[in-house]
């Protein structure tokens, strides 16, 4: 099951294992990714606070963790070739894989009719 | 995702290119007062490469486009900036600075000899202040206009001079260079379609390329007939900071501000040489000082090893010791590197000086680099 946030991140939900990326709306308001910067695994995330970092050209912006938990790996293709984001940002442009800490956070997050309405009110 | 800051529509000019813009799929964003395009829809990236392969176009309409006219124009701007305005020949133009009384920059501008007057184009986040400032100090005889009914498009790229050419631009006075045949710093009033254009060889990317003025009533149809030219490209403001970055060109109110003088911003070039010996513009006594003794921190230029870009105001390190700060940075897309721009201490302002950058609490390596980190292709 995937969830969206209104920040923009997305996160792919399998038990209390999932993964985490920026959804193709955000990497179309970034522009081009030329670097990305994730977060080591085991370090501990928290829902809404920055997770990881991502540089265009222009600026760098913050990555939120949908939820908190614990990083169990962070997409290296990623950390190696940072244009995956624009090309294929809810599929290998992922950022990290974390354990959930409190499932019960997923309740607060967008399912994906409600956050394509949401990004057409943007 | 972090947001971008939301634009209040309410408090924002509108370019006279608005709908162009929007209609072209620019991302509008609030820069110096206006709505602006910072990126057309094939981004930042390919705008910059587009740029300096073929010619792109940016409507720059929110900077000051001025008027000094009357007997002894050529003084008084000398009171306030420390050009040779005297020497000026019509029709060239000249990098200046608009200096405090303490020698600290207040902006920076090009004051172009028009023949009957002086044009000035200054920066729009400061145009208003400039404007306070220079009513403040202008005496009797000398009008200052602020001509708002103008325009602002820059054409830059190498087809630059072969797109003005195809489209027709023509000098207006017999005699005056063809367009292609203006040098780099001179300028001229030209016609297109019955349009009156007012052209300098000039810009802010570091290519050849043309900057010119019109009537903003005339500009959406210059804009088009140039974008109609598949050589021109629309490009944002994105791109505009990314190509003075690489060529080594200081931005207002991030490289330069009030509390920086010319010399340690590596600007003393604009001192002309006159008006080394002579002095008399604000800020002289200051000024004259650090060029004779040196200062105690240099603009410098830096090359980042990696990927990972630093950006204005990361602490630059020699050891565990601040050394300087980064003013500006950013990924160079024609480099293939992050490059930066920042002041650090002058003993270590010195091509080949290994530094460290702080960012987010790691350090990145860095290089003291010379400027420009593109090569320039200016036509003299």
């Amino acid at each position: 099951m995937r969830y969206y946030t209104r920040d923009h991140e997305w996160i792919d939900v399998d038990g209390d294992a999932a993964t985490v990326g920026i959804t193709d709306y955000a990497q179309g308001q970034l522009g081009d990714v030329v670097f990305v910067e994730l977060p080591e695994p085991g370090r501990t995330v928290e829902a809404g606070k920055e997770a990881a970092v991502v540089e265009s050209v222009k600026a760098a912006s913050e990555v939120y963790a949908p939820v908190s938990g614990t990083v169990t790996e962070a997409n290296q293709a990623v950390a190696d070739d940072s244009s995956l984001v624009n090309s294929d940002p809810e599929g290998q442009g992922w950022f990290f894989r974390l354990t959930l800490s409190d499932p019960g956070q997923l309740s607060a997050l967008m399912d994906e009719t409600a956050y394509k309405s949401f990004v057409a009110t943007l | 995702m972090a947001d971008e800051p939301a634009i209040d529509a309410a408090d924002l000019k509108l370019l006279p290119l608005d709908a162009l813009h929007r209609r072209l799929g620019g991302r509008m964003v609030p820069f110096a007062g206006y709505a602006m395009p910072v990126q057309f829809p094939t981004g930042v990236m390919a705008e910059h490469l587009w740029t300096r392969a073929h010619a792109g176009l940016f409507d720059v309409s929110h900077m000051g486009q001025l008027t000094v006219s009357g007997a002894g124009a050529a003084d008084w701007l000398e009171t306030i900036a420390p050009g040779d305005f005297r020497a000026l020949q019509p029709g060239r133009m000249r990098y200046s600075l608009l200096l405090a009384d303490d020698g600290g920059i207040l902006d920076d501008l090009m004051v172009t000899n028009a023949g009957s007057h002086f044009y000035l184009v200054v920066n729009g986040a400061t145009k208003h202040d400039d404007i306070a400032h220079m009513r403040a100090r202008l005496p009797s005889g000398i009008a200052l206009v602020h001509e708002e009914g103008l325009a602002l498009l820059a054409l830059q790229g190498p087809a630059a001079a072969a797109v003005m050419v195809r489209l027709g631009v023509v000098s207006e006075i017999g005699g005056a260079p063809a367009v292609d045949a203006l040098k780099f710093m001179q300028a001229g009033p030209y016609v297109w379609n019955g349009v009156r254009l007012g052209v300098s060889r000039s810009g802010y990317t570091g290519e050849d390329g043309y900057e010119i003025s019109v009537a903003a009533k005339d500009a959406g149809q210059l804009a088009e007939a140039l974008l109609a030219d598949a050589e021109v490209k629309p490009i944002g403001l994105g791109a505009r900071d990314s190509l003075r970055l690489e060529a080594g060109l200081p931005l207002y109110g991030h490289d330069l501000s009030p509390e920086i003088e010319p010399v340690e911003a590596g600007l003393a070039f604009a001192i002309s040489k006159r008006r080394k010996a002579e002095g008399g513009f604000p800020g002289a006594a200051r000024i004259l000082n650090a060029l004779l003794d040196g200062t105690a921190r240099k603009r410098v230029g830096l090359k980042l090893d990696g990927r990972q870009p630093a950006r204005e105001g990361a602490p630059l390190f020699a050891g565990d010791t601040q050394v300087g700060i980064i003013t500006s940075g950013g990924y160079a897309p024609s480099v293939e590197a992050p490059i930066a721009m920042g002041f650090v201490d002058a003993g270590l302002a010195v091509d080949g000086t290994a530094l460290e950058i702080e960012v987010r609490g790691k350090r990145l390596a860095a290089t003291v680099v010379p400027m420009p980190f593109a090569r320039k292709n200016y036509v003299r």
